[in-house]
């Protein structure tokens, strides 16, 4: 059962989507486990061929209890493209024991967590269901237009334990403030060659195109933490531990109350266009409950953007384990004098919470220097 | 396209944004992004919904006059040509 977070202590498993004897590549999604989160999809962190189940769906097991047994890849070595789904291949019988299924099935039906959510609570079965969604997927929008012919004002969907997710909530945050000496440092970062050049940008785009203001700042993010590496990574009981690559927790509000901050991986190496399609994305599966494990695990730093709502500053709470959290505000017109002279120019506030064991003021200050440089030059980003 | 099908077209694309919310009772002069708790993820994905939908342009230029329920439908009745 992997950790979603400091403050998850148990999970429960859902559902398996592979079944022994599956070959597996780093990056499959292979079952769902709910959390406080909402359900889960956990992605396969080694290559392989599941042997057996550990554990059965239904059961809640604590962080840590191994789920599955994967024996040694007797395929392709660590050249497979994580991200590529695998097809289903017949099981080898060669390498496979015999399978341990409990009951005889089928090969589960795909489906996403939100359809499944859905189906289970207004008590339809995915089998009965035509998906619409990839590779024939039953997708939240069939369960849903099955149950309208039944009803016709069906009831508002309740996809993720907004109680749960309080208390997920609440435990991080009150161990942030209780263990990590938090120092906070803010600058005013010149917006207007940033913001000049997206309009420019987005102006010869259609909508599906188009970039956000956020892609830039995560970017700016990304590129100032490759020189600032004791603000990406974990304080744990052996000290300040580097991240293995920056993956930015990106702060996403939830309709209805709560927050996940999911990781864009790597994002010092996306260009802009493709650290905006995984932002679309990440948002979108953050808001239907359906992010998987590794995303919620793997964060080495938070950036959380409060400018839409209005607010000019943030200031910042760590999540814990993490050492830092870079913040955002609103973009606004202010008075900037430049060469001894007043001009309206749109401004915004960066601003940084930091782990006072992992770094100091010097280095933060520095930090924060390097992503408004970054923001000076937004064609490089 | 006539005016009542773009407020419902909409009306529909501002639900699946908002789910838990009555988008068929907004008042039409409220502002949208507030009424609404719209992002500007969410704003971007209406404008695209929008824009695939009902086959028009919508620049970014123009997002101001998307502000309320009665300027949008205004605004995507002209882009139609009605």
């Amino acid at each position: 059962m992997p950790s979603l977070g400091a403050d998850m202590e148990a999970g429960t498993l859902v559902e398996w989507l592979k079944r022994p004897g599956d070959r597996v590549k780093r990056g499959d999604v292979v079952a769902v486990v709910e959390t406080q989160k909402g359900a889960i999809e956990v992605d396969i962190f080694e290559d392989g061929v599941i042997e057996r189940w550990l554990v059965e769906p239904g059961t809640t097991v604590p962080v840590g209890t191994p789920l599955a047994l994967i024996g040694g890849s007797p395929v392709t070595p660590k050249t497979a493209e994580p991200l590529l789904a695998a097809a289903p291949e017949p099981a080898a019988p060669a390498v496979a024991p015999p399978p341990i299924v409990p009951k005889p099935v089928g090969r589960p039906r795909r489906a996403s967590p939100a359809a499944r959510r859905l189906a289970a609570e207004r008590g339809i079965a995915l089998d009965t269901l035509i998906g619409s969604g990839p590779g024939s997927a039953v997708v939240y929008a069939d369960v849903e237009r099955a149950t309208t012919a039944v009803s016709p004002r069906p009831p508002v969907p309740k996809r993720l334990d907004f109680a749960e997710m309080r208390r997920a909530i609440a435990a991080a945050m009150a161990r942030s403030k209780r263990e990590i000496p938090h120092y906070y440092l803010s600058t005013t970062v010149n917006l207007t060659r940033s913001l000049t050049w997206l309009e420019t940008t987005n102006a010869n785009r259609p909508p599906a195109g188009r970039l956000l203001l956020a892609a830039l700042l995560l970017k700016a993010v990304g590129h100032a933490l490759v020189d600032a590496p004791e603000f990406n990574g974990f304080f744990t009981g052996d000290g300040f531990q580097p991240g293995a690559g920056i993956h930015i927790g990106t702060a996403i509000a939830i309709r209805g109350g709560g927050l996940v901050a999911p990781a864009i991986h790597d994002a010092d190496k996306l260009s802009l266009d493709e650290l905006m399609a995984q932002l679309r994305d990440l948002v979108a599966r953050a808001r239907s409950g359906a992010l998987r494990s590794s995303e919620l695990s793997d964060p080495t730093i938070t950036v959380t953007n409060l400018g839409g709502r209005g607010v000019e500053t943030v200031f910042g709470v760590i999540y814990p384990p993490q050492v830092a959290l870079v913040g955002f505000g609103m973009p606004v017109e202010r008075p900037w004098a430049i060469g001894g002279e007043i001009a309206a120019r749109r401004v915004l506030m960066a601003t940084l919470a930091a782990d006072h064991r992992a770094s100091d003021g010097h280095r933060g200050a520095l930090f924060l220097a390097d992503i408004d440089r970054h923001l000076q030059s937004p064609e490089k980003l | 396209m006539k005016r009542d099908e773009i407020t419902a077209a909409l009306i529909e694309e501002l639900g699946k944004i908002a789910p838990e919310s009555d988008a068929g009772r907004l008042d039409p002069d409220a502002d949208l992004r507030e009424e609404l708790d719209i992002d500007s993820m969410d704003f971007l994905n209406l404008v695209t919904a929008l824009s695939d939908r009902l086959s028009i342009e919508i620049p970014e230029i123009d997002y101001p006059s998307l502000a309320t329920l009665a300027h949008a439908t205004d605004y995507l009745a002209q882009r139609c040509g009605g």
